[in-house]
C-alpha cells in the first residue's frame, strides 16, 4: 500500500506492485467486461446538460465542478467509446477518444470513492435517465482490479476476506450475540439448525450499536416466530459491493443465502443498513438466478409488516420526528412509505425535511465514504447541509433506518457539537413494544 | 452542376444514406450488446416491463420540483429549442412539400410567417444554450468537442433557413443550396455525436424506468 499524489496534487492509494501499464490494462479489462447493453445505451445518451451536478451533494456543498456526476464516469466513457461502442474502431483509428492512462485512473480514485456515495440522486435528476450511480459502481470494479482504491476500504476488504466481516472474526459472532442478550436482557437465538427467519447484521452492530442486536431479537421474540442469527451467514453489509470487489461480493452474498437455505428460512431479514439492501435485495440473484429460494427484506419492511398487520403493538411515543431516508432503501430501493407507517404507529408526527423521500439528500457517508478517512472534509460539508435541513424541519427527533447513516450523521454532530442525534427506527420500535 | 442541383441531388442522397446507415449501426451496436438479467424478485405490484419503460420515458420529460428550481433555465430553454426545431422542420410548408416529393406523405402546415418567427426564436434559444455552455463552469468542464460540433451543425440549418426565407445575403437559389448543404452536414454528423440522443433517449430512459419500477422506486 502506498499513499501518493498525482502530478496535479490529488491524493490516491495504490495496492500491490503492478506497473502503471499493468494497472491500466487490468482496469480496462474490467471496464470492458462489465459494459452490458443498459450501461452502454446510457453512456451514449448523455447530452452534457449538467443537471446532474445540482443533484450531487459533493458538487452542491463545494461548488467545485470537478464533482459533477457525469465527469466521474470519464474513464468508463473513454473505455466504452474506444473499445466497446459501435464506432470504437473509428475512434481508435483517428485517435478521437484518447486511451485511459494510469495517471487518469489515479486521479479518478478520489472522484469514484471519496466523492461519490452511490446515492443515485444524479440518476433521479438526469433527463436522459442515466443511472450514474450504477455506472460509478461499475467503474469501481475496474479501480479495484487495478489496485487503486482507498487504503481504508482495501483494509476492510482484506479483513472481510480473513474474518468474514470487517468488524469481527466469524468465530466471535456467537459470543457477541450472547453478550448482547445478557447485557440487554433479551433471549437470543444463535445457530439454530432450523428457523423461518434468518436475521443478519451490519458491522456497526457488532461494535458500537450492539443494542440493535437485542432490539431485533426483542421484536422477533414478541412476534413468536422461529428465528435465528447464524454464524455461517450474518454479515450483510457487503464490502465487496462497495469496493468493486465482485469476487468478495459473491462470497458475502453466498454466505447469507446459503445459510438461509441451510436452515430452511423463508425470509432473510437485512439489518438497518442501506447498502446491504442494495447488494442482497437487488443483486443476490446474480448468483442464484431470478428466483431466490428465500425472500430478502430490510428490517424496516419487516417492522412495517409486523406493525401494519397488528402482530405487534406499540406504545404511542407522541412527539414529532424527521426521517432521513437512506438512499439505497428509499430512492434506490422504493421503501419510502414503510418507515413512515411505523412512525405513525408510534404516534409520531412526521415533519418532513425540505427534501425527503425520493429526493432526500444523502447523509454523505454512503458507498464506503464514511470509512474513508481521506474523505472526511467533504463528508462534513454534506453534514452541514443535512443539519440545516433537520433544524429547519423543527421536529423533536431525528430518525433513520441505516446504521451507516447514523454513524455518519452522529460523527458530524460530534464534530460540530450539535446536540441532536440520529436515532434508529428499530430501536424506537423495540423500546416501545407492548409486550 | 449548379450548386442547388448538387445540394438537392448527390449531396442529400449521400447525407441521407450516411444518416440512415450510421444511425442504424449505432443503435444496433448498443442494442445488440449482451443484456444482463434482472437479478431479483420485483416489488409486489410492479408494473409490466413495457409500462415501466414507458413510465421512464414519460416520467423523465419533466424534472422533480426540487431539481427544476436549480435547473430552470436549461430545462425551459431546452424545451424551447426542441419544440422550435420540431415545428420549423415539420410544420413549414416548403419542408412539407419537399417531404411529399420524396415520400408522398403530407400534412397541414402552419402559416409561414409564424414558422419564420418560431425559427428566429429557436435560433436565439440555441445561442442562449451556447452562451450557457461557455459560461457555466460545470458545462465548460464537461463539454466535449461533440457538444460544440453538434451545436454548430444544428444552428447552421436554422440560420441558413431563416436567411433563405428572408432572401438575405445572396440569391435565393444560392441561399437554398447553402441551407440544404447545412442540413446535409447535420445528417452526416448525426449518427456519430450526441444528436443521437433523439433516438437513444428512449432506450436510456426506458432501461431506467424498468430498473426502478421493478424496485417500486420513483423515476
Ligand atoms: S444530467 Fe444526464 S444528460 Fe445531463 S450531463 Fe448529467 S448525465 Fe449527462
Ligand atoms: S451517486 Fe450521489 S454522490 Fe455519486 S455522483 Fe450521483 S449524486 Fe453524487
Amino acid at each position: 500500500m502506498t499513499a501518493s499524489t498525482t502530478a496535479t496534487g490529488v491524493a490516491f492509494d495504490a495496492q500491490g506492485q503492478a506497473s502503471d501499464e499493468q494497472r491500466r490494462n487490468l482496469a480496462m479489462q474490467a471496464l470492458v467486461r462489465d459494459l452490458a447493453a443498459t450501461g452502454a445505451a446510457q453512456l451514449e445518451s448523455c447530452v452534457r446538460c449538467g443537471q446532474c451536478a445540482n443533484a450531487c451533494h459533493f458538487y452542491v456543498t463545494t461548488g467545485d465542478p470537478k464533482y459533477t456526476p457525469i465527469r466521474k464516469l470519464r474513464p468508463l466513457e473513454q473505455a466504452y467509446h474506444r473499445h466497446v461502442g459501435p464506432f470504437a474502431p473509428l475512434f481508435r483509428l483517428f485517435g478521437i477518444v484518447p486511451r485511459v492512462t494510469a495517471a487518469e485512473l489515479e486521479e479518478w480514485e478520489q472522484l469514484l470513492f471519496d466523492s461519490c456515495t452511490m446515492c443515485g440522486r444524479c440518476t433521479l435528476a438526469c433527463p436522459m435517465g442515466i443511472d450514474i450511480a450504477d455506472l460509478v459502481k461499475q467503474s469501481r470494479h475496474a479501480m479495484f482490479a487495478a489496485g487503486l482504491i482507498p487504503d481504508r476500504l482495501e483494509l476492510m476488504d482484506r479483513t472481510t476476506k480473513l474474518w468474514g466481516s470487517p468488524a469481527t472474526p466469524s468465530e466471535d459472532f456467537a459470543d457477541i450475540i450472547r453478550e448482547a442478550g445478557t447485557q440487554f436482557g433479551v433471549a437470543m437465538k444463535i445457530d439454530e439448525p432450523k428457523a423461518d427467519y434468518l436475521i443478519t447484521v451490519a458491522p456497526a452492530e457488532l461494535t458500537e450499536h450492539t443494542k440493535a442486536l437485542a432490539d431485533a431479537a426483542k421484536v422477533l421474540n414478541a412476534l413468536g416466530v422461529k428465528w435465528t442469527y447464524h454464524s455461517d451467514g450474518f454479515e450483510a453489509s457487503n464490502i465487496g459491493y462497495l469496493n468493486g470487489d465482485i469476487a468478495l461480493q459473491e462470497t458475502m452474498t453466498r454466505k447469507l443465502i446459503d445459510a438461509a437455505i441451510k436452515i430452511g428460512a423463508h425470509t432473510l431479514v437485512l439489518p438497518e443498513c442501506g447498502h446491504a439492501y442494495g447488494a442482497a435485495r437487488w443483486e443476490a440473484g446474480r448468483w442464484y438466478g431470478d428466483k431466490l429460494p428465500v425472500r430478502v427484506i430490510h428490517m424496516t419492511e419487516f417492522l412495517d409488516e409486523a406493525v401494519t398487520s397488528g402482530r405487534i403493538k406499540l406504545k404511542k411515543v407522541g412527539q414529532s420526528a424527521s426521517f432521513h431516508d437512506p438512499c439505497q432503501l428509499g430512492r434506490r430501493g422504493g421503501v419510502i412509505k414503510a418507515p413512515r407507517n411505523i412512525l405513525a404507529a408510534l404516534g409520531v408526527e412526521v415533519k418532513e425535511l425540505a427534501d425527503a423521500g425520493t429526493v432526500g439528500w444523502c447523509c454523505g457517508g454512503g458507498g464506503g465514504v464514511v470509512s474513508n478517512k481521506r474523505a472526511d472534509p467533504l463528508r462534513y460539508r454534506v453534514f452541514e447541509m443535512k443539519r440545516r435541513q433537520v433544524e429547519d424541519a423543527g421536529a423533536d427527533r431525528f430518525v433513520t433506518a441505516c446504521g451507516q447513516c447514523r454513524i455518519t450523521l452522529n460523527l458530524g454532530a460530534s464534530k460540530y457539537k450539535w446536540d441532536r442525534k440520529a436515532e434508529s427506527l428499530l430501536e424506537l420500535v423495540a423500546d416501545n413494544l407492548i409486550a | 452542376m449548379e450548386l442547388l442541383q448538387f445540394a438537392r441531388g448527390p449531396a442529400l442522397t449521400v447525407a441521407l444514406a450516411v444518416f440512415a446507415f450510421g444511425a442504424l449501426w449505432r443503435l444496433l451496436g448498443v442494442l445488440l450488446l449482451e443484456r444482463r438479467g434482472v437479478y431479483s424478485a420485483p416489488r409486489p405490484g410492479a408494473p409490466s416491463i413495457f409500462a415501466s419503460a414507458l413510465a421512464g420515458i414519460i416520467g423523465k420529460m419533466w424534472p422533480h420540483a426540487t431539481f427544476l428550481k436549480q435547473s430552470l433555465f436549461p430545462v425551459l430553454n431546452g424545451y424551447l429549442f426542441h419544440l422550435g426545431l420540431a415545428i420549423s422542420v415539420l410544420l413549414f410548408a416548403p419542408h412539407i412539400l419537399f417531404i411529399k416529393s420524396i415520400s408522398g406523405l403530407s400534412w397541414p402546415a402552419l402559416p409561414s410567417n409564424l414558422v419564420y418567427g418560431i425559427a428566429v426564436v429557436t435560433a436565439v434559444s440555441l445561442v442562449a444554450a451556447l452562451v450557457h455552455r461557455l459560461t457555466d463552469p460545470v458545462l465548460r468542464l464537461i463539454s466535449r468537442a461533440d457538444d460544440y460540433v453538434s451545436w454548430m451543425l444544428t444552428f447552421l440549418p436554422v440560420v441558413s433557413g431563416i436567411a433563405a426565407v428572408s432572401h438575405i445575403g445572396a440569391r435565393y437559389e444560392t441561399l437554398l443550396a447553402v441551407h440544404i448543404l447545412t442540413v446535409c452536414a447535420l445528417l452526416v454528423w448525426f449518427p456519430f455525436g450526441k444528436l443521437m440522443h433523439a433516438f437513444l433517449f428512449v432506450v436510456s430512459r426506458g432501461e431506467t424506468g424498468i430498473r426502478f419500477k421493478h424496485r417500486g422506486a420513483d423515476i
